[in-house]
């Protein structure tokens, strides 16, 4: 019996493009200003050509990217270090085992909202992104540690292997694949709490807080061009991280 | 010349003895360990290789002794190649001439870049013997080394280790006599 797939059909999106542009279409028939309730597509992607040629554009897209996925690499690094000696430690795993569970378990606006009494509206993304990461990319790289081969790791202390040989030749090639796996779930997530955290905390000069204005101002075209601009970055960076991680899992073996 | 003493060696598992008081003293040549299966040979060897503690009795002479082993299972590392899993074992140590040289000797000299996960079993066993023999080491611990192995790979694998048992205590877990016999090995068996 042949599996079901839920892969996206270019016929599919195009009926839900055209729902969409019909229902705008609607709207603004019925209304005398229906347009600004649901913008069309054709709507948006001109705003989105339009705003592609401005600096503040790609100011906004750089400001976003550099905050988000810089708590997205900050999280990693911390993640990977703490799951390596949690791995070694079991009181370390037992004392960072609540906290992960709060982290993964608390709504991402609880955080926002308790992290701007703390934090610069400026740092709140990057906060924000790395926190949402953090429990996926530790669990994940944890429990690849856990999987990895015990007799492999025999062999090596029989015959002396030194630790950095080790990391690579057994550790790597085990560790990195759960790694991918929790990088390929947490660039998603990371975008999507990270503007969500700008939006709430107004950080000036990013993609949030455009998103933020367009609403203020009933710009539904401003609105749909921006989180279009969010889905092709948050997906360009996913591909380009992964393809980093993927290139480093065929050189290792694993 | 190392010569490893073994003493009134214990172990058991959940209360159920698996080594008795095993006495026997290793010298360079091949000493054959031979028991039917489940007699504690491979509890043996993991002792002797640091990887479980007895509950009694003791080791000596083997103070520092830097062991090279064939496990019970091959423990390769199944992306790389066969340099590759013995640069991995040996790493700046490795000297690329004598490794293909002993791997000509084992019948592996035309595998070239395959990884192992595609070599058949008995290729991934006389691998597994290469990187025991190419190792720097004091002694030998073999468990098993000829399984799966034809008569012919079988003639090559015994004669590289006749040729290490020149130099250092061999100690080869089998339980086919005939391995014995055409290593020339002294015997211990376990109850």
């Amino acid at each position: 019996m042949k599996t079901a797939r839920n892969s996206i059909r270019p016929w599919a999106v195009a009926v839900w493009l055209l729902t969409w542009q019909g229902a705008s279409m609607a709207l603004a028939a019925a209304y005398p200003h229906g347009a600004l309730l649901l913008a069309s597509p054709i709507s948006a992607l001109l705003r989105l050509g339009e705003l592609v040629g401005t600096a503040a554009f790609w100011r906004a897209v750089g400001g976003s990217a550099l905050r988000i996925f810089g708590g997205f690499l900050l999280s990693c690094l911390l993640a990977v270090m703490l799951a390596a000696l949690a791995a070694r430690f079991r009181r370390l795993r037992e004392l960072l085992a609540p906290l992960v569970a709060a982290v993964k378990a608390v709504p991402v606006v609880s955080f926002i909202i308790l992290a701007l009494v703390w934090l610069d509206s400026a740092d709140l993304p990057l906060f924000i992104s790395a926190l949402m990461v953090f429990p996926t990319v530790y669990l994940n790289v944890l429990a690849g540690i856990a999987a990895a081969d015990r007799k492999l790791l025999e062999m090596a202390r029989v015959f002396r292997v030194p630790l950095r040989r080790q990391l690579r030749g057994i550790w790597l090639p085990q560790v990195l694949p759960y790694f991918r796996a929790a990088c390929s779930l947490g660039l998603g997530l990371c975008w999507k709490a990270g503007v969500a955290a700008e939006v709430i905390g107004l950080s000036a000069g990013t993609i949030g807080e455009r998103l933020y204005t367009a609403k203020v101002y009933f710009q539904t075209p401003d609105l749909f061009a921006w989180t279009a601009v969010i889905v092709a970055v948050s997906v360009a960076f996913e591909k380009a991280f992964l393809g980093l991680v993927d290139f480093a899992v065929r050189k290792t073996g694993g | 010349m190392m010569e490893l003493r073994v003493k009134d060696l214990r172990k058991s598992y959940g209360g159920v003895p698996v080594l008795e008081n095993v006495t026997f003293t290793a010298k360079p040549g091949v000493t054959c360990v031979m028991a039917p299966s489940g007699a504690g040979k491979t509890t043996l060897l993991r002792i002797l290789l640091g990887l479980e503690r007895a509950d009694g009795g003791g080791i000596t002479g083997g103070e520092g002794c830097r062991w090279a082993a064939v496990f019970q299972e091959d423990r390769l590392l199944e992306h790389l190649d066969a340099m590759g899993n013995l640069r991995f074992v040996l790493g700046p140590e490795l000297d690329e001439g004598a490794a293909l040289d002993m791997l000509a000797a084992l019948g592996l000299g035309d595998v070239g870049a395959k990884p192992v996960r595609e070599f058949s079993g008995g290729m991934k066993r006389r691998l597994a013997l290469a990187r025991a023999l190419l190792a720097p080491s004091d002694a030998l611990a073999l468990d098993e080394p000829f399984t799966g192995l034809d008569e012919e790979n079988r003639s090559r694998a015994m004669a590289c280790v006749r040729r290490a048992g020149l130099e250092k205590p061999v100690l080869l877990v089998t339980h086919d006599e005939s391995d014995a016999a055409e290593l020339h090995a002294r015997i211990v068996g376990l109850k």
